[in-house]
C-alpha cells in the first residue's frame, strides 16, 4: 500500500515537470539548429544586420533580422495603441459599472473572441481589412496598419480579462472611503481604482506585447512580408515582415545554412518572449493578482 | 461654467460622470460588436458553400474543388492525439501541484515552466516540433508528430484549468474521507477528481478549441497531404492550414469562406458545450 502511494506520487511529479522538460528541450534544440549558426555569423551581425537574402542567385547570402524585430515591435506596438484603451475601458465597464447580465454576456463574447482561429481572422483581415486600407488609405493594403488592427482585436480579450482582474483586485474599502468623500463613480474609477490596478494593468500590457510579437498565422495574412524596412520608417501603410512570418515562410523550402538562420530567428524570438513573459508574472505575482 | 469660488469647470462632475460612463459602455458595445461583425461576416459569405458534399466529400485539384472531409478528419486526428497525451500529464501535473508539492525551489520551477511553455509562440513550438519530433526522433511528417506537438501547446492550458477546477473541492471532503482511513491517493481518485470533474472538463473543451484553430504548430510537423490517414505515421493536413493554403496559394477563396465557417462552428460548438458544462455543475452545486 505504502509502496503503492510512493510510485504513484512520483508518477505525478512526472507528469508535474513535463511543461519544464518541454521548455528546456525546445531550448535545446532552438540551440543545437541555431546556436552554431548564430556563432559563425555573430550575433550583432544577425540582429542589426539590415539584409535578408539567404538564397541568392549569385554571390554571398545575407543574414540580417534587423528590419524584421523592427517589424514584430511596429505592429504588436501597433496593436497595444489599438487594444489598450479599449481593453482597459472594457474592463473598467465589466468590474464596475456593467449591470450582472451585461457582464456574462461580455464574458461570454471575451472566450468566444480567444476562440476565433488566427488564420481566420487572417483571412478576415484579407478579404475586408487590405482592400479597406487600400481603398482609402492608399498604398498596397498589405501593412503594418492591417497586422495591428487584426493582432489588436487579437490582444484585446487578453487584455480585457487580465486588466478586468486587477481591478477587481482593487480592496473595496479605498472605494467606499473615495465615495464617502463625495466622489462621483468615475472621479473614483480615475482617481481611485486606476492607478492602484496600475501596475496589474502594465502587466497585462507586457503580456499582450509578448502575444502580439509572438503571434504568426494572422500577421503573416495582412502584413504585406517585406524584408526591408519602413520608407519612412513611420509609414504604417508599408508592408514588414514579421520574424515569426520570415519562420513560416522560410521553412517551406529552405535548407542548410538557411534553416539554421530560421531557427536563429525561433531563438532570438524565443528569449524576447520569455524576458517580456517573466516581467508580467513577476509583476502579476507581487502584486497578488495571481496565485 | 464659472462657480462662486472661482473654480474654473468649464463641466460638472456630474456631467463628466456622465459622459464617462457613456464611453464606458461604448467600448463595451465596441468590442461585442468586433465579434458580431467576424463571425457574421465570414458565416454569410461563406454560409452558400456548405452542403452535405462539402463536408463529406474529398478534396479535389488542390481542394479548387470537391469538399473538405479529409481537413476535417486530419484536423480531428491531430486533435484527438494532443487531448489523449495532454489530459493524463496536465491532470496528473496539477494533482501534484495542489495536492503534494510545498512551496520549495522545485515547485516553483515547475510552474515557471508551465507559465513560460504557456508563452511560447506557436511556430517555435513548430520549428521544435520538427527539429524534435519529425527529424531526430524520425516520426516525419505524421498525425503523431503534429498531435504531440499540439500537446505541448495545449498543455499549460490543460494544468492551469485542472489547478483552478480541483483548488475548489473543499477541504471538509477531503479530510472526511482522510479520516475515515482512505489513504490520500484514494481520497484523491474518489473525492476530489469526481469534485473536480466538471472543471476539468470545461478545459479540456476550451483546450479542444484552441487545438482546432492551430496553424503554425502543425504546419511543419503534420505534413500537408490530402490523402486520408490509415495510421497515425500518415501526414495529415489540419482544416486551419487547409484555409491558410487556399488563400494563399489563390486557390478558392469560395472553399476559404466554407472552411472558415466550419471552423467557427467547430469553435461555437465547443464554447456552447462548455458554458452547458459550466451551467450544470452551477446548478448541482445549488
Amino acid at each position: 500500500m505504502k509502496n503503492n502511494e510512493r510510485i504513484i506520487e512520483s508518477l505525478l511529479f512526472l507528469s508535474a515537470i513535463t511543461a519544464l522538460v518541454i521548455v528546456s528541450m525546445i531550448l535545446i534544440f532552438l540551440l543545437k539548429e541555431g546556436g552554431p549558426f548564430l556563432l559563425r555569423t555573430g550575433i550583432s551581425d544577425f540582429i542589426l544586420g539590415m539584409k535578408w537574402n539567404p538564397d541568392p542567385v549569385a554571390g554571398e547570402p545575407a543574414y540580417g533580422i534587423f528590419p524584421m524585430i523592427v517589424g514584430s515591435v511596429y505592429i504588436a506596438t501597433g496593436s497595444l495603441i489599438f487594444a489598450v484603451p479599449l481593453g482597459v475601458s472594457c474592463a473598467v465597464f465589466l468590474v464596475e459599472v456593467a449591470p450582472i447580465w451585461v457582464q456574462s454576456v461580455i464574458r461570454r463574447g471575451i472566450e468566444l473572441l480567444v476562440g476565433i482561429p488566427s488564420v481566420v481572422l487572417g483571412f478576415f483581415g484579407l478579404v475586408l481589412l487590405v482592400p479597406l486600407i487600400r481603398e482609402y488609405f492608399g498604398g498596397y493594403g498589405f501593412s503594418i496598419l492591417a497586422g495591428s488592427i487584426i493582432l489588436g482585436i487579437m490582444a484585446l480579450p487578453h487584455i480585457i480579462s487580465i486588466s478586468a482582474d486587477a481591478i477587481a483586485a482593487v480592496p473595496n474599502a479605498h472605494k467606499e472611503a473615495s465615495y464617502a468623500l463625495g466622489a462621483t463613480r468615475w472621479h473614483t474609477i480615475w482617481n481611485v481604482t486606476l492607478p492602484s490596478a496600475k501596475s496589474g494593468i502594465i502587466a497585462a500590457v507586457i503580456l499582450g506585447m509578448g502575444n502580439s510579437i509572438g503571434e504568426t498565422m494572422a500577421v503573416l495574412m495582412v502584413a504585406g512580408n517585406s524584408t526591408v524596412l519602413p520608407e519612412p520608417i513611420i509609414d504604417v501603410l508599408d508592408p514588414v515582415m514579421t520574424m515569426t512570418a520570415n519562420i513560416v515562410i522560410g521553412m517551406n523550402y529552405a535548407t542548410g545554412e538557411y534553416q539554421e538562420a530560421l531557427f536563429a530567428t525561433g531563438i532570438i524570438l524565443f528569449l524576447m518572449i520569455v524576458i517580456l513573459n517573466g516581467i508580467s508574472y513577476h509583476m502579476l505575482r507581487s502584486g497578488k493578482i495571481i496565485q | 461654467m464659472i462657480n462662486i469660488a472661482g473654480h474654473h469647470r468649464i463641466l460638472s462632475h456630474d456631467t463628466i460622470n456622465k459622459i464617462a460612463t457613456l464611453i464606458l459602455w461604448a467600448s463595451a458595445a465596441v468590442t461585442i460588436s468586433f465579434l458580431v461583425y467576424i463571425i457574421g461576416f465570414i458565416i454569410i459569405k461563406g454560409i452558400g458553400v456548405i452542403n452535405i458534399s462539402f463536408l463529406l466529400e474529398s478534396p479535389r485539384m488542390s481542394g479548387a474543388e470537391g469538399g473538405i472531409f479529409n481537413a476535417i478528419v486530419g484536423t480531428l486526428c491531430l486533435v484527438a492525439i494532443a487531448i489523449i497525451t495532454a489530459v493524463p500529464i496536465g491532470v496528473g501535473a496539477a494533482i501534484f501541484l495542489i495536492e503534494y508539492a510545498t512551496d520549495n525551489p522545485v515547485t516553483r520551477m515547475i510552474t515557471f515552466g508551465v507559465e513560460c511553455l504557456a508563452g511560447i509562440p506557436s511556430i517555435v513550438i513548430g520549428l521544435f516540433g520538427y527539429a524534435f519530433l519529425v527529424v531526430y526522433l524520425g516520426l516525419g511528417f505524421s498525425i503523431l508528430s503534429g498531435g504531440l506537438s499540439l500537446m505541448f501547446m495545449i498543455l499549460p492550458w490543460t494544468v492551469r484549468a485542472s489547478e483552478e477546477a480541483i483548488k475548489t473541492v473543499p477541504m471538509e471532503l477531503k479530510e472526511g474521507s482522510l479520516a475515515l482511513g482512505a489513504t490520500k491517493w484514494q481520497t484523491i481518485v474518489q473525492i476530489v477528481l469526481p469534485e473536480a470533474l466538471p472543471g476539468i472538463t470545461t478545459g479540456v473543451i476550451l483546450g479542444t478549441g484552441k487545438a482546432i484553430g492551430e496553424t503554425a504548430v502543425i504546419m511543419y510537423t503534420a505534413g500537408s497531404s490530402l490523402l486520408l490517414p490509415h495510421s497515425i505515421s500518415d501526414p495529415v493536413r489540419a482544416l486551419p492550414y487547409h484555409l491558410y493554403i487556399l488563400v494563399s496559394e489563390g486557390i478558392s477563396e469560395d472553399m476559404a469562406y466554407g472552411s472558415a465557417v466550419v471552423l467557427l462552428v467547430m469553435i461555437l460548438i465547443i464554447n456552447v458545450m462548455a458554458i452547458g458544462i459550466q451551467k450544470m455543475c452551477n446548478r448541482r452545486r445549488k
